[in-house]
């Protein structure tokens, strides 16, 4: 079987499960579990957009990427407290979003690899030079910075995966599927780990709802996750273990940073774009992190 | 009203619910049909557009904001944008001393009998950004003589960030609208307008 529709067969099953086990549950229980219902009905919504963008081809799938990643970004730029010149700031801040895409779309890695860190990081002071506002330079530029190369920088290296060329028949799109389902995955399953069994907060301060046993449980089921769904990479046994531990671990790391910036800003969620989720950000957190590294890491080994 | 359809739908639509982005609170309390007065706070000609594109586009015609002859039908492509494009129904700010004849409030009077819904920005003009003016009263006066007509209060921001006064660059944040339930005319234009002045400092 061709390893997409054995993944999307999977990601069929599970859906459904989630379906038939909430539909259970709300039958048994008396509390209304209307929240997790509107988030699993998300799910499903989520998966059909991002499946039919991904598989319907480059154009398609790396214009997705660069829709989700401005989305997240303004989500950014809505949360954070801004003087009045920072308008000018953040509008060269999402002009540098398209250009970002178009060089992973023509493969362009160079490029690709130093837009943001380095030409947009020049070029954004310049642009506060112009304005002429002194006070409060370096906290604005630092924070409009910032937001592009966790929301943009990160983001896009889901599009130069995606592109990256086939190694004995396995290209970039299962690699891609094998990330991002891995990550959401990894978010699932520290929630239900953490539920069922958490007790030792991890990092209270910033997520009460991390724990320990919430970390260890995805950390052990999203690896043998991610040596299931081997089939959908050129990895051999020990790297698919590695590749689970990284997402697994990053995953978190990036779920707890974005957490950060909304305890810094008083936000709960940063969104209602998606029911049961909260918004976009809260969505892509993790992947901020697993998607330069893991990107990275099959770079490294492959290419 | 065809071209303010279109406008709506092609332009003023797709920028602001999908570039710019809307997170709407308490949609069930907009008014299904008219007549109704909606009453918010300015802070950007974005304003009037976000509340509107909330709507249906079959409504759409019987929505008219209320707003100064003075600038917005001050030059023949404002006025065209105006009257065609948005349904603006100009309100002469010298008032009474000028028009002498009629009552200023008539026209929006009119549009409530023929069933159309007005916004009304009692704080006069844009002002600073995210800071508030007093109310004025005109509301208050218009519900005191339609006592049957719903008030509703509409809490909108990041108005001020997407397109402040006086900037031309419009800069994509999600605007924040909150619109509360209608209110009825009680018995004095002062408590009334404190009354509705009251739900834009309250925190949601």
């Amino acid at each position: 079987m061709n390893p997409v529709t054995l993944l999307v067969s999977i990601l069929l099953v599970l859906l459904l499960a989630a379906s038939a086990t909430i539909g259970l549950m709300q039958r048994k229980s008396e509390k209304d579990l209307g929240e997790l219902r509107s988030r699993i009905t998300s799910w499903w919504i989520m998966a059909a957009i991002f499946l039919s963008l991904v598989l319907s081809g480059k154009p398609g799938a790396i214009l997705l990427f660069a829709i989700v990643s401005y989305l997240a970004v303004k989500e950014y730029f809505t949360m954070i407290p801004i003087r009045r010149v920072d308008r000018r700031i953040i509008f060269w801040a999402y002009l540098s979003i398209f250009p970002q895409f178009w060089w992973a779309y023509v493969e362009w890695y160079e490029m690709f690899i130093i837009w943001i860190p380095v030409y947009t990081f020049l070029l954004l002071p310049f642009r506060q030079v112009l304005t002429g506002e002194t006070k409060g330079f370096l906290e604005s530029t630092g924070r409009v910075q910032w937001g592009l190369m966790l929301f943009v920088f990160s983001i896009s290296h889901l599009a130069f995966l995606y592109i990256l060329p086939p190694i004995e028949g396995i290209g970039g799109v299962e690699m891609l599927l094998y990330l991002v389902v891995l990550t959401e995955l990894n978010d699932i399953y520290q929630y239900i780990f953490g539920k069922r069994f958490g007790k030792r907060k991890i990092v209270p301060k910033v997520s009460p709802n991390k724990t320990v046993e919430g970390f260890t449980g995805a950390l052990v089921a999203t690896t043998a996750t991610a040596v299931v769904l081997k089939f959908l990479t050129p990895f051999t046994m020990p790297e698919s273990v590695m590749a689970g531990l990284l997402v697994s671990s990053a995953g978190f790391i990036g779920d707890v940073v974005v957490s950060m910036v909304k305890r810094d800003v008083g936000i709960k969620d940063s969104g209602t774009l998606i029911p049961g989720h909260g918004g976009i950000l809260d969505r892509i957190d993790s992947l901020t992190y697993t998607a330069p590294l893991f990107f990275h890491f099959v770079y490294y080994l492959y290419y | 009203m065809w071209m303010k359809r279109l406008f709506f739908m092609l332009i003023v639509r797709p920028l602001l619910l999908l570039v710019s982005g809307i997170r709407a609170d308490g949609l069930r309390n907009l008014p299904k049909d008219g007549p109704a007065i909606l009453v918010a706070n300015h802070n950007s000609h974005l304003d009037t557009l976000a509340i509107m594109s909330l709507f249906p586009v079959s409504l759409l015609p019987k929505i008219r904001p209320v707003a100064a002859r003075d600038y917005f039908f001050g030059s023949p492509l404002r006025r065209f944008v105006s009257e065609k494009l948005i349904g603006i129904i100009p309100l002469d700010r010298r008032g009474i001393q000028k028009s002498g004849k009629t009552h200023p409030l008539q026209p929006m009077l009119d549009a409530l009998d023929r069933g159309e819904i007005l916004i009304i920005f009692p704080e006069g003009s844009r002002g600073e950004p995210g800071k508030m003016k007093p109310f004025k009263s005109g509301f208050a006066h218009l519900a005191k003589m339609r006592p049957d007509v719903p008030v509703v209060p509409v809490k909108i921001g990041g108005t001020d960030r997407s397109l402040p006064k006086e900037e031309a660059l419009w800069v994509p944040f999600i605007l924040d609208i909150d619109i509360a339930t209608p209110y009825h005319y009680g018995n004095d234009i002062r408590d009334f307008t404190q009354i509705i002045e009251r739900c834009f400092h309250a925190d949601r």
